[in-house]
């Protein structure tokens, strides 16, 4: 809808003084020991307009949104709100303000419900009226969610849902969104671009960051870019093209996405036989007699909204949870259902979850224990039953070379890497294993355009070597560009599987609402 | 009712008491996020102080107000160790407890061996006078009415209060409440001051009404008890009251039962309260959602406002 956000630019800049900006922050700089993040940054933003930030992973988005809405404290630099300089020292002085925020990693309690989450962050109680509000909120905006449920039984797409819910009713005058559609449906993300118009035509500013260059040339009415601290450009989004986008933010052109090949006829590698699972958890998910074949040499998708099954799927395939029938999931003709996660590894099923932080990588262990906690299984890293050190240094330097990875070395915390970097960590320590079957959630939630790629690539590289890889993402576009075969998950049940060639965007978005065509 | 069946309840609700303020207190300490080790020096800091106020000044209102303080005191010394200088909340929470032993011996030592008169038992215009249920539920001192308040108090703060909603989030994420702007320091420092306060009133109540006189070390790992209680509780504050109960219960009982001869060990016997107090809380606490919904996640972590 450009017409109706520009006509609100025009109805606000109209009138006799220069067109205020709503927030101005001028020469803005952050260190921190061993980088600028920071480096002298201008933005601008006005009321009723979209504006996009771009960057890859360590550009400095964060820190500039972080100190923005008083999280962090500048070195330098100066914020004007409405003209008038302000200090915003704490996020309860931005929201004063007007500013709300959605974060990439959800600021949310687990053992809270989702009514008490939302009554923290706006400062009421957790009273009826608001629960009243939420559901409002919630049907007008297309974000179902139950505000009893605790967090801790919500999966990552829900609990993004009350993020923007909470913002939403602050009603606030600038919204920070930090890659809010990355596990969005489709026809959801569309829903949110509607809304998020909406907004902007009744005059919010809106600051957009994401990595998604199709979504912000869609939706963006501005565009600044970040580049290892440096702002380097500002551009109109409608008139660049995604590559040129693209090639502004990482400095370079970036190679095209590679193209897979035909539907894969090698011998079948994992092979799911009416695999049946009752959730344990009255919130979960059951699992009815999934049937599926992934052939060595292939990459098939599972696509679906979260909280259709994709987590209970996940610990079946890793083993946190036991079947009650082993031979409904089998690995290379082996029954492996009541196997614990480590057998499994040493029969070739390696596992990357969806969690980067504390489920696939322990937060405050080094990379190189953490590369030595999954690979000890199928490669050596002990001397006579005893940790080696050096065997595991060893392999996480090689992991990290490999798909330079950006961190001081094996030595650094899990913690300290930005996500898109563990990320890479994370997904190549299970390539460099070699496993025969290789199963990916969420391979690049998050992540930037180059470090995806990259990611893309090394999964594609390994499925050519002969091995099944089975990616559940809630990404289409991931799935359509990195999967052969490709279906829906929904309410515990698999549709039937296409190959990607042959199918689009829309067709896949109806298997996983669940309409078996 | 048998007069002996009426003293032994009688002393079985002077055993809980203790328990029951020293294991609210740090219930609320860990729904913060802080674990606090020095309950049983701080329980004995609060009796050495009440006791010895109490003595010298004769006033029995004093002397518990005494003990409120010295717990307060002893938790700052640890909420500014822990909370401002980071320092580690295990160790410094072991540290807190040796130190209240060594302190407390050495602020007895003229106290050993001196009677107090107690704490005067409440008389309530016709309730005290029922038969039966006067005695049992109407004629206790203030502070067994005041543990009972505390709990109420504590189980409806912490569910139905906005000041409640805030402590519980501190306790399970402490960055994501510094994200929403709560003061995440100032928060825990409230609760562990709460925490050594009634930790102190625990400790008086020992020494001002179950003995009543001082005696070096007196309160016999019940500090420790009480940090199981809150584990075993699954932090909830009517598990708590249930476990601090069934503890004493089990404690005053097993002493009967040895003077009764009953031919069992007696060591075995001084273990039933402990056995029995775990083994019940740990079967009516196997739920796993409880678990995580009233967990606090980020127990014992140190927080650093820049991470």
């Amino acid at each position: 809808m450009p017409e109706s956000s520009n006509s609100a630019i025009a109805s606000t800049s109209s009138g006799p003084l220069e067109p205020v900006a709503l927030v101005e922050m001028q020469g803005i700089s952050k260190a921190y020991p061993g980088c600028l993040a920071n480096d002298a940054i201008d933005i601008s933003l006005q009321a009723g307009r979209v504006h996009a930030l771009l960057g890859e992973n360590g550009a400095g988005k964060s820190t500039l949104v972080k100190i923005l809405y008083g999280l962090l404290a500048s070195d330098s630099g100066s914020i004007r709100w409405q003209g008038k300089p302000v200090d915003i020292d704490s996020p309860a002085t931005a929201r004063e303000l007007g500013i709300a925020m959605v974060f990439q990693h959800f600021s949310l309690f687990d053992s809270l419900s989702v009514l008490e989450n939302i009554a923290l962050g706006m400062d009421v109680d957790a009273n009826d009226r608001l629960r009243q509000q939420i559901i409002d909120v919630s049907q007008r905006y297309g974000l179902p969610l139950d505000p009893e449920r605790s967090v801790y039984s919500l999966s990552v797409g829900e609990r993004q849902r009350i993020e923007i819910i909470r913002c939403l009713l602050q009603e606030p005058r600038l919204l920070i969104m930090d890659e809010p559609t990355s596990v969005l449906t489709p026809a959801e993300v569309s829903d949110l671009f509607d809304t998020l118009e909406r907004l902007a035509s009744e005059g919010l500013a809106i600051l957009y960051i994401s990595h998604k260059l199709e979504e912000i040339r869609r939706l963006c009415d501005e565009a600044t870019i970040l580049r290892a601290g440096r702002k380097v450009a500002e551009a109109d989004p409608r008139a660049e093209s995604a590559r040129s986008l693209a090639a502004l933010m990482m400095g370079s052109d970036v190679p095209p996405a590679s193209i897979r090949g035909s539907v894969a006829t090698g011998e079948v590698l994992l092979s799911l036989e009416g695999l049946s699972h009752v959730a344990s958890d009255s919130h979960g998910i059951s699992l009815h007699g999934l049937d599926l074949q992934v052939r060595a040499g292939e990459i098939v998708g599972i696509a679906g909204v979260a909280g259709n099954g994709q987590d209970e799927l996940m610990q079946v395939l890793i083993g946190e949870t036991r079947l009650q029938r082993a031979d409904s999931l089998m690995v290379c003709g082996r029954a492996v259902g009541r196997l614990d996660p480590g057998e499994r590894r040493r029969l070739g099923l390696c596992c990357v979850p969806e969690e980067r932080l504390g489920h696939a990588a322990v937060p405050t262990l080094s990379l190189s224990d953490n590369a030595f906690l999954t690979a000890h299984h199928r490669k050596p890293m002990c001397n006579a039953g005893l940790v080696s050190h050096k065997l595991s240094r060893e392999f996480a330097e090689q992991i990290i070379e490999r798909f330079k990875v950006r961190c001081h070395g094996p030595g650094s915390l899990a913690s300290s890497l930005s996500g898109g970097n563990l990320q890479k960590f994370i997904v190549g320590r299970e390539i460099l294993q070699s496993p025969k079957v290789l199963v990916v959630s969420q391979p690049t939630w998050g992540v930037d355009a180059g470090a995806a790629n990259a990611i893309h690539e090394a999964i594609q590289a390994l499925a050519n070597e002969g091995a099944a890889v089975l990616i559940v993402s809630q990404d289409l576009d991931e799935l359509m560009q990195a999967s052969n075969r490709i279906g829906g998950l929904c309410a515990g049940r698999l549709s039937a599987f296409f190959p990607t060639l042959e199918t689009t965007v829309q067709k896949v978005g109806l298997l996983m609402g669940g309409s078996h065509s | 009712m048998n007069e002996t069946v009426m003293l032994t309840i009688l002393t079985i609700v002077t055993a809980a008491t203790p328990l029951v303020y020293a294991a609210i207190g740090e219930l609320v300490v860990e729904r913060s996020g802080v674990l606090n080790l020095g309950v049983e020096g701080m329980m004995l800091g609060g009796a050495v102080c009440s006791f010895a106020t109490a003595h010298y000044t004769g006033s029995a209102a004093l002397g518990i107000a005494a003990g409120l303080l010295a717990g307060v005191l002893l938790a700052l010394i640890f909420a500014f160790l822990t909370l401002s200088l980071q320092a580690s909340q295990v160790a410094t929470g072991l540290a807190l407890t040796i130190f209240g032993i060594g302190l407390s011996a050495l602020i007895g030592q003229p106290l050993v061996g001196i009677a107090f008169s107690g704490l005067p038992s409440l008389h309530i215009p016709w309730l005290s006078d029922l038969p039966l249920i006067g005695r049992l539920l109407f004629s206790h001192d203030v502070l067994v009415y005041g543990s009972f308040l505390l709990v109420g108090l504590v189980a409806w703060c912490l569910n139905r209060t906005r000041a409640g909603l805030v402590l519980r989030s501190v306790g399970d994420s402490h960055h994501a409440a510094h994200a929403l702007g709560i003061h995440v320091v100032r928060v825990r420092y409230l609760a562990t001051l709460f925490g050594g306060a009634c930790a102190g009133l625990g400790g008086a109540y020992l020494s001002m009404v179950y003995t009543p006189m001082w005696v070096e070390n007196m309160s016999a790992g019940r500090g420790w008890i009480a940090l199981a209680l809150v584990v075993f509780a699954v932090w909830q504050p009517g598990r708590l009251l249930l476990g601090a109960y069934l503890f004493g219960g089990i404690s005053i009982l097993q002493l009967h039962g040895q003077a009764l001869g009953i031919n069992v060990p007696s060591q075995l016997m001084s273990m039933l309260p402990y056995v029995t107090t775990i083994l019940v809380l740990v079967l009516i606490s196997r739920d796993r959602g409880r678990i995580r919904r009233n967990a606090p996640a980020s127990i014992g972590q140190a927080f650093h406002p820049t991470t």
